[in-house]
């Protein structure tokens, strides 16, 4: 389809996104992450049930911590696509990208000093 | 299993803001099954601290360790030789292990990073109800096997009063009447005779009261 | 069919006559003017006032102080005394204050949960409850002698009363099950819950008649007058344990609104004259939440008026 979408988006691919633990994500604003989407299935479609509902608490769950630890939960969010939504796919990847670009560096790379330019990460 | 929640990172964020080493200690009991103190709530923990004590610009050493049980020396004996590095620790363990871990380690400034609620079941995997209140003398032979004590609001031994409505309790509708419980279950066994008996006054002794409850097990003693 | 003590209610239960009694709730502040109003309001309709124990759990003048002041103004008093509050120390001293003033009933309770009242924080004791209290006061009166042993001479001469809800179903056997408990206890009248749904509580008395647990214990039918529909609604949605049926509802909002109070009265009345036809039933408990000057108005139209006046 020769979509374009910003190039330092850096994507990690899961096999389901109930795969995707509080953990991963607190990790990746630990590592520097200025912001993180998890990209599951539409809900209802997942192919193990209920991976993407699950993800979805999580999400829920990582966005209260970034909040009361000053990192902010806007930095997260998830969406549900499916594999047919590339376009849309492009598009939500452009958008969260300026989102990110407007909110500034992660405060955990400001405070680290390695703030240089916006990290976003996928995980699909 | 004595069940417990996470505390609100807020309250916790508050006791250690001042301190630049932390050692998060989980209980590898009770409280992992809950999902409120093992080893996986250590790490979200420490991950926690240490996203907020970065962004604000403060280092600090956020360490991470699960013992097999806080209520036990022995396995709190293996932080005794790094325990001096910490300013403070977060224990994730029941009230018992906090409180054990405090008098081990006596200079030791130890916080609870849980609170802990009931001795219950795990009805669903995330959905903990209480079963028992440790009242130290077991009625559950004369009550069906289900407790009076730790299912009725009002722990009657005499149930059930007369504000439960639809076989729930008066002070919530989502809460079983445990005392319909009793006699639905009494009937089911053959024995609603037991129900009419009145029961006695309870030796209230044995619970909750008159200092830390001891039990002394002469033939278990070393 | 039980211990006879001085108690002017257990004489006219057992006369054979109906008994009619009320209740009267203390004031949230130290004016002890209002028991004494409500007092003089209902005295020459019933033979005895309950006064409540921090009813709903909203913290209020105690009851033991209520009924002294009664009994000083010469009135029948019945203690209302809940377990939730008291332990069984605080409980058998209050009884025995009471007794040492000459009140002789006591109506038994656990007592409705902290949860809803002005301090839903405090905890709560329930050391006994309802039934042990019933066992308690029995042994007070009929051994002399406390729950811990203690024996003494003087003893309080209790008529011992509870409650009984026939409606908190769904199972109205259960509740005759455990009203036969309560009589097992030593339990010698009982305040039914308001009665709303006659038919429930037929069935309840019949279950009653047919194991002759009415000859055992002697049972008021409470009646609550309603002062209007939104009251009707409320109780039928939001009181747990009573049971108003939608027809009641529908005949009380069915008359406008300035006349509901008079509809509630009436119905009041024709529940009286329905229930005095029902075996088992020894009279009549009238509880008119803050509307105590309507009680001689249901008793007289009751035809329970005058009270019948015994040696």
């Amino acid at each position: 389809m020769r979509l374009q979408y910003p190039p330092n988006v850096r994507i990690i691919e899961v096999p389901c996104t109930g795969k995707v633990d509080v953990m991963h994500l607190l990790m990746a604003f630990e590592y520097g992450a200025d912001g993180v989407i998890v990209v599951g299935c539409l809900e209802g479609d997942c192919h193990y049930s209920a991976g993407n509902l699950y993800a979805k608490k999580r999400v829920n769950r990582v966005k209260e911590i970034l909040d009361k630890v000053g990192v902010g939960g806007e930095r997260l969010a998830m969406y549900n696509l499916s594999s047919g939504m590339g376009g849309r796919f492009a598009e939500i990847v452009r958008e969260i990208t300026e989102k990110i670009m407007e909110l500034g560096p992660s405060p955990i790379r400001v405070a680290t000093g390695k703030a240089t330019g916006p990290i976003a990460e996928v995980t699909t | 299993m004595i069940k417990a929640v996470p505390k609100p990172l807020e309250e916790i964020l508050d006791q250690v803001k001042d301190f630049t080493k932390v050692l998060i200690a989980g209980c590898d009991g009770c409280v992992t099954v809950c999902e409120a103190g093992g080893l996986k709530e250590v790490k979200v923990l420490a991950s926690a601290l240490r996203l907020y004590f970065t962004q604000a610009g403060k280092q600090a050493q956020i360490d991470e360790t699960s013992l097999t049980r806080q209520c036990e020396k022995e396995y709190l004996a293996q932080l005794s030789d790094k325990m001096d590095i910490y300013d403070a620790v977060v224990s994730l363990a029941c009230g018992c292990g906090v409180q054990y871990m405090a008098e081990m380690y006596n200079n030791k400034i130890i916080y609870p990073g849980v609170d802990t609620c009931f001795l219950g079941v795990n009805e669903e995997r995330g959905l903990y109800v209480e079963r028992c209140q440790a009242c130290g003398r077991c009625i559950l032979a004369e009550t069906g096997g289900i407790c009076p004590i730790a299912r009725c609001s009002k722990r009657m031994l005499n149930g059930p009063c007369g504000g439960s409505d639809k076989g729930k309790c008066e002070i919530n509708k989502d809460i079983p009447c445990g005392w319909e419980l009793i006699y639905e279950r009494l009937k089911t066994l053959g024995q609603l005779d037991r129900f009419e008996k009145p029961v006695d006054p309870k030796d209230w002794s044995t619970s909750r009261d008159g200092g830390p409850r001891t039990i002394v097990r002469e033939d278990l003693r070393i | 069919m039980s211990v006879t003590t001085p108690s002017k209610l257990q004489k006219m239960i057992d006369s054979g006559n109906f008994a009619v009694t009320s209740e009267v709730g203390p004031p949230r502040s130290a004016d002890g003017a209002v028991i004494e109003h409500k007092g003089k309001l209902i005295k020459d309709y019933v033979d005895a006032i309950n006064v409540t124990d921090n009813q709903t759990s909203v913290c209020r003048v105690c009851s033991l102080a209520c009924c002294i002041r009664l009994k000083l103004m010469g009135l029948e008093a019945c203690l209302q005394m809940v377990t939730r509050d008291r332990n069984r120390i605080a409980l058998q001293s209050d009884i025995l204050g009471a007794a040492s003033f000459g009140i002789n009933n006591i109506l038994c309770l656990t007592g409705d949960h902290q949860h809803f009242g002005d301090h839903a924080k405090c905890a709560n004791v329930f050391d006994l409850d309802s039934v042990q209290l019933i066992q308690t006061v029995k042994m007070m009166r009929d051994e002399g002698k406390l729950l811990g042993g203690h024996e003494f001479a003087v003893r309080p001469q209790m008529y011992i009363g509870a409650a009984a809800n026939p409606f908190a179903g769904p199972n109205v056997a259960m509740r005759v099950s455990r009203l036969a408990k309560k009589v097992a206890a030593g339990v010698q009248f009982i305040q039914t819950q308001c009665i709303y749904n006659m038919d429930t509580f037929k069935e309840f008395m019949k279950l009653m008649v047919d194991r002759g647990l009415h000859e055992k214990v002697a049972i008021l039918a409470g009646i609550t007058p309603l002062r209007n529909v939104g009251m009707a609604k409320y109780m039928q949605k939001r009181v747990p344990g009573i049971d108003v049926p939608d027809d009641i509802v529908r005949r009380i909002g069915g008359v406008p609104k300035e006349k509901q109070a008079e509809e509630g009265l009436t119905l009041a009345v024709e529940q009286i004259q329905e229930l005095k036809e029902v075996e088992g039933v020894r009279g009549f408990h009238i509880m008119a939440i803050e509307w105590e000057e309507k009680v001689g108005e249901i008793v007289e139209r009751g035809g329970l008026y005058p009270r019948p006046q015994l040696a």
